[in-house]
Parts: structure tokens; C-alpha cells; sequence
């Protein structure tokens, strides 16, 4: 266990001393790893290196590891993402019900692939394995709300509210 | 210091309290109907019973999972039980203004239907009924009786025994005798121990655990304290999929008030016995559902499995003797405690006791969650239950077990549903996913679909998975544009035995499922996309260029 005061932080961005609240409640041990990246991701929206670093060096787990932990889970982005986000379930039951198309028709019609951002950083697509909302299959998820039901004409009334945004 | 009696008291009261309202509404507040803005729903209603003045008679009531998804969002108006299905918030006013006179005709979702006639509620008994943010409903439902009986008349050893003797059998797939599992962990000589509640749900279309989670957490707390005293330990950790934000919330806040109420943390209902659970979130990796794989990611690594043995029971998280079983194991624990393993045991079929909780997806019209007593067949799922396609085409097939499961085609339909009956049939039981197919559905393209999931989900540490799932993936996309040929699907069924056998976890041996099931089935289908094949020209043996 280690007191506060051996921990510096980045900057005085107040978001790092709740990413300092989740290590310390967890007595800075390694294994606290994965619930502080969560922290991070929740108030940073991403994990950047100069996070990756401070993690490292405050559970004293080797950079490396703390990389290889930050790419080995799908949840964690190591980019910052749009403004808003679109993912599409990809879960057996959309699947059958349809997503693969309706994701083809927004890779083709926006010109951006899962996984990446528009260029005006205004829509992120993301794919997710079911978020168990298979009952209302298609469903893709917008800023965390779930669509149930989607059809080409919902989703594409969808993105192009959030791509008519201009509040970037 | 709260004794049991105290807080059946405060319960009872608490009930008493609700019952003074005539009329009770109970609004489903699980994640599947609340996407589709039913928490605007609960306010319409609140906000009509203000309009019309009669805050003193109608209570509104959140509750968790009713089941059927498919009519979402669901209403149920009690005492005259009348389900309100497809509700919209400008339907408010009309619902309360029809209460304690003849119910508004056009919502009305029959309950006499096999759909809800069906069901036998053992796990699911309390979902769409109690509040799940509300323990004194909780325990007015008989909740945490199982706890207090087996901490103050039973040893370890009798709650063990009782288990043993409801026949309960792992529900994450596998089918483990959970009575078993717990023995040996008990058997295990260690200062520390802990026990694991395995709920990240990975399986695509399986979504019973979050549904437990939202609808009735307690229940799982319950269930793992009873499992901590029976193998003594002291500590133990649920682990949730990050992708379940409302199930984690109401799990936080069940842990709070188990912890206020001694029902967590030190010296549990006076007892003496000490308990502490925390909440390990996931971060998006299927294979972390296995049992090792998740122990690592606890310990804040990547989520990669070992070989087995040593087994968690004998040498787990941190090292020590750890038993780890899944969310719905676990919910079974409390009623068994509660109304005895015999009651369990008499329910279900020959091997497999007890009822199980079915996801209800794909092409069918009453999609949702069901629990049904093992044993039954598929036809009665999928037809009675389920009420067949939701677009009137024939069913073709039913893909049970998530994509390491198999596709059951609609001839075997009158099997019953066992851990045995599915194993034979070439899929599993799996978490409880089924996604029904009609005739439509390619067979190739579905096993494509699987392998795919398995091949970017697999963690990369054995090779007969990562580079076994990548290959098959090309082979199987070969047949899905039609460009197979004699020795594609030859190495196919090579590369399935390969990976099956040579696999170092669960994800890989049982990635070739969905493969060999459609191969056994549906041949024709992958004979159809094959290429015919060319006459081989062996090469003169005198030519001058070789």
C-alpha cells in the first residue's frame, strides 16, 4: 500500500484525481489494472500513452504489460472517438435479422469504417458482439441508447441528425 | 445488528404499506424494454395518476424482466393481472383512467397463452415482479430465508449435501455437478479461498444473466454468500460485462444494501461469518468466459486461459482454491436452500434437474426470455412457446449453445432439451441462447458467421485455435462464394478434429461445433457451392523443365 503523495499526477485536470480515487480504493495493487483503465476510458474517452504511462507507473506494472492489457480488450479505444457514436451489433441474432447490411450501407454511404471516425470527427462506427438486446433485434446502439428494430431509414435519419451537428 | 427476524419485519411492513393501494402497475425497467424509452413510460403514468388526482390508490411500480421482449414495453396491472403490452406513453392517461373498470381493450396482451403457460419460474420467479432496487421486496419474497436457514441450522457440510442432492448441474454450458465442484473446493486445504460468479455473458443472443442481474440481484448475492460459507470462503468477486451498464448499477446498489442490512461484509446476520464481494467489470473479450481466462483478467491481466489441471478448485485466483460458477448457477442456489433439494430434483428430466433460462431469438414471433423445465422438446419451444417464425416461413433449424454450439435441424425437434440429448445431437446446452432459423438462413454462411466470432476472439495463445479458426475462416469462405473444392472441405473436417483436439481452452475445441453440425446435417448445402472438380494433369515424367 502506498500513500498519495508518491503518486504525481499528469496535469491538474481534475479527471485524474478520480482515475486516483479508483487505484487508491483499490490500494494501488497491479491488479487494479483493468478497473482503472475503465476510469480512464470513462473520463478521458479514450486511453492515451501519456495515460498508459501514469497507470504504469502508479500500480508499478511494466508499460508493456499495461499496452498489452489496454489491446487485448475490445472495450478500451487507444483513439479518441467522434462526437457521437453509432455501433452496430453483430450479434447472432441481428445478424440474422440484418445488421451486416445495415452496416454495409453506412460504410458505403458515410465512407468510414468500423473502428474508425469521420473525418469531421462528428460519427465514430463501432461493430459489438450483442449487447443482449437480441429481443428487438436489429439493434444498434447511438450514444449508448439502444435502437431496437432498426431499419435502413431509421438509422440513416439517425446519422444524419448527429453528421448535421455542428456543435463539434 | 439486523437479525433475520428483524428483517422479515421491516419487510412484511414494507408490503403491508404497498398493499394499501388498490391498484398496483407494475412497469418493466429492464434494459431491453427501457431502450425503447420506457423510463418516459414510468413518468407518463406517474404523471396521469397526478392529473387525475388519485395518488392515494395507484401505486407504479418498476420492476425487472416480464420475458416478452417481443411486446415490449409491458405494463401489468395487478390485482386483476391484465397485461398491457406495446405501451406508449401517450397510452398513459387511457390506463389509468380504465383502472378498476374494463381494461383498455387494444393494449391488452393475453396471458393465457402457452408463451407465459409454459413456464416454470424458479430463477425467474422474482423478474417482473418485486422492485430489484428494493430489498424488502426482496426478502418479502422469501429472499435470503435460504441464506439465514443454512448459516444458523446447517453446517457446511449439510448446505453441500443439499445441494448435491437438488441435482444442480453448472449452467454456464458446461454441466458440471455443481454439488461437486463446491465438495472439492471445500475439500481443499488454504487459508484463503474465494468464489467467483462467472457473468460475462459473451454468447451472442444469449441474454439471461444481464435479465437476472437487472430483475433480481440479491439473488445472486444470496447465492454466492451460501456458496462462500459451504466451501469456506471468505471473499469473492462478480465479474460483469462493461457492456451491461444498468445491471452493474443495480448489482452496486444491491451490494450496498445486502452490506447495510448484515447480509454482506463482517459477521453476517449475527453469525459470526464474514463475506465481502466486489464487482470486477470486463473489458469486451468472449473468451473471458472462461473460467481461467476470467481469473486472469481479475488479477488485472490479459484475459488468456492455462491448461487445466490444476483446476480453480485446487489452484485458482492468486493461487488458491476459487470456485467459480455462472450467474444463473447461482440464482438457483437461494431457492434450493430455501424449499430443499428434493423439491428441486423433482423438477426436470432423468440427468438434468431443475429448470433453465432460454433466450429466445432469431426468426421468431415471441422472442424473449423463457424458463422452462429441462427436459422439454424443441418443438414445444420453438412452436408452443415461441410461436414459430415471426414471418410464416418453416423453421429450419435452431442454433442452441452461442458460436461454439451447433445447428439442431427441425427433424430432431422432439428431443428433449438436456445437457446429453443436445451433446449427442452434436451441439450443447451452452448459456442458453437459442436462435431460430427458417428456411432461408444459408447453413454455410451461419457457420462462416461463427467461425469468424471465434477467429477474432481468440486470445492468439495456442496455435491450433488462432491459426485453426483463421484457416477454417478461409475455407468456409471459399464455400460461402461458391468456389470450394474436393479438398477444401476435406481439410475442413481436418482442421475440425485438429482444433477440437488440440485446443488448449473451451473457445477452440468448440469453435469447430457450428461446422460439424451444419456439415453433419446440411451437406448438400456445402456440396452445392462446391466447384466441380478439374481432372488432375500429372506432369510427364520426362519433361525437361522439371
Amino acid at each position: 500500500m502506498r500513500n498519495r503523495a508518491e503518486v504525481t499526477l499528469p496535469s491538474d485536470d481534475k479527471r485524474w484525481r478520480v482515475v486516483e480515487a479508483t487505484m487508491r480504493r483499490n490500494g494501488y495493487r497491479p491488479d487494479a489494472l483493468i478497473e482503472t483503465l475503465h476510469t480512464v476510458q470513462e473520463s478521458f474517452g479514450y486511453l492515451d500513452n501519456e495515460a498508459l504511462l501514469f497507470v504504469s507507473n502508479a500500480l508499478r506494472v511494466a508499460p508493456s504489460q499495461v499496452y498489452g492489457v489496454a489491446t487485448f480488450y475490445h472495450f478500451f479505444n487507444l483513439k479518441p472517438q467522434g462526437k457521437h457514436s453509432c455501433a452496430v451489433c453483430l450479434g447472432t441474432a441481428c445478424y440474422i435479422k440484418g445488421t451486416g447490411e445495415l452496416l454495409d450501407t453506412i460504410r458505403e454511404t458515410y465512407h468510414v469504417e468500423p473502428g474508425e471516425t469521420t473525418d469531421d470527427g462528428k460519427l465514430s462506427l463501432l461493430t459489438v458482439r450483442c449487447v443482449g438486446a437480441c429481443g428487438l433485434a436489429p439493434a444498434l446502439v447511438f450514444d449508448g441508447e439502444v435502437m431496437g428494430n432498426a431499419t435502413a431509414e431509421s438509422v440513416h435519419a439517425k446519422i444524419e441528425g448527429y453528421l448535421s451537428d455542428d456543435d463539434v | 445488528m439486523m437479525t433475520y427476524d428483524e428483517l422479515t419485519a421491516t419487510a412484511a411492513e414494507e408490503v403491508s404499506r404497498q398493499q394499501r393501494y388498490p391498484h398496483c402497475l407494475r412497469v418493466c425497467m429492464a434494459a431491453g424494454c427501457l431502450s425503447q424509452h420506457h423510463d418516459t413510460i414510468k413518468t407518463a403514468l406517474e404523471d396521469a395518476v397526478k392529473a387525475q388526482g388519485r395518488e392515494d390508490e395507484i401505486q407504479i411500480k418498476g420492476v425487472g424482466c416480464m420475458g416478452l421482449c417481443a411486446a415490449g414495453p409491458l405494463v401489468l396491472v395487478e390485482p386483476e393481472s391484465v397485461l398491457y403490452e406495446r405501451v406508449a406513453p401517450e397510452d398513459a392517461p387511457a390506463i389509468i383512467e380504465a383502472l378498476g373498470k374494463q381494461p383498455v381493450e387494444k393494449l391488452v396482451c393475453p396471458t393465457d397463452v402457452p408463451f407465459f403457460e409454459r413456464q416454470v419460474k424458479v430463477v425467474l420467479e422474482n423478474s417482473g415482479v418485486i422492485d430489484p432496487e428494493n430489498l424488502d421486496e426482496y426478502i418479502a419474497a422469501g429472499g435470503y430465508e435460504g441464506l439465514n436457514r443454512a448459516l444458523t441450522e446447517m453446517s457446511p457440510g449439510d448446505v453441500i449435501a443439499e445441494i448435491v442432492r437438488s441435482g444442480l448441474r453448472g449452467r454456464g454450458g458446461a454441466g458440471y455437478p455443481t454439488g461437486l465442484k463446491w465438495s472439492t473446493v471445500a475439500k481443499a486445504i488454504s487459508d484463503t479461498k474465494f468464489v467467483i460468479c462467472n457473468g460475462d455473458e459473451g454468447d451472442p443472443g444469449a441474454f439471461m444473466d444481464r435479465s437476472i442481474l437487472e430483475s433480481d440481484p440479491h439473488r445472486i448475492i444470496e447465492g454466492m454468500v451460501i456458496a462462500g460459507y459451504a466451501v469456506g470462503a471468505n471473499r469473492g468477486f462478480i465479474y460483469v460485462r462493461a457492456e451491461y451498464p444498468l445491471a452493474i448499477e443495480r448489482l452496486k446498489l444491491a451490494l450496498r444494501h445486502a452490506k447495510r442490512n448484515a447480509l454482506l461484509g463482517d459477521n453476517i446476520l449475527g453469525t459470526g461469518y464474514n463475506f465481502n464481494l466486489e464487482i470486477r467489470l470486463g473489458a469486451g473479450a468472449y473468451v473471458c468466459g472462461e473460467e481461467t481466462a476470467l481469473m486472469a483478467s481479475i488479477e488485472g491481466k490479459r484475459g488468456m486461459p492455462r491448461p487445466r489441471p490444476p483446476y480453480p478448485a485446487d489452484h485458482g485466483l492468486w493461487g488458491a482454491p476459487t470456485l467459480v460458477n455462472n450467474v444463473e448457477t447461482f440464482a438457483n442456489v437461494a431457492p434450493i436452500l430455501r424449499r430443499g433439494g428434493d423439491w428441486y430434483a423433482s423438477i426436470g428430466s432423468e440427468t438434468s434437474k431443475g429448470t433453465k433460462v432460454f433466450a429466445l431469438a432469431g426468426q421468431i414471433r415471441n422472442t424473449g426470455l423463457i424458463e422452462v423445465p429441462m427436459g422439454i422438446t424443441l418443438s414445444e419451444i420453438v412452436y408452443e412457446i415461441g410461436g414459430g417464425t415471426s414471418n410464416g416461413r418453416a423453421v429450419k433449424a435452431v442454433q442452441t449453445g452461442g458460436p461454439t454450439g451447433g445447428c439442431i435441424p427441425e427433424t430432431y425437434f422432439e428431443t428433449p432439451v438436456d445437457y446429453e440429448s443436445l451433446t449427442k445431437l452434436g451441439s450443447i446446452m451452452g448459456s442458453g441462447g437459442m436462435i431460430v432459423m427458417d428456411e432461408t438462413s444459408s447453413m454455410v454462411d451461419v457457420a462462416k458467421y461463427f467461425m469468424e466470432f471465434c477467429m477474432t476472439e481468440s486470445c492468439g495463445k495456442c496455435i491450433p485455435c488462432r491459426v485453426g479458426t483463421a484457416q477454417m475462416y478461409r475455407l468456409l469462405d471459399n464455400f460461402s462464394k461458391g468456389c470450394a473444392t474436393e479438398g477444401d472441405l476435406e481439410l475442413l473436417s481436418q482442421l475440425c478434429d485438429l482444433a477440437r483436439n488440440a485446443s488448449l481452452c473451451g473457445l477452440g475445441q468448440s469453435a469447430p461445433n457450428p461446422v460439424l453440425s451444419t456439415l453433419r446435417y446440411f451437406q448438400d448445402e456445402y456440396l452445392a457451392r462446391m466447384i466441380p472438380a478439374e481432372p488432375v494433369i500429372a506432369p510427364a515424367l520426362d519433361d525437361p523443365a522439371s
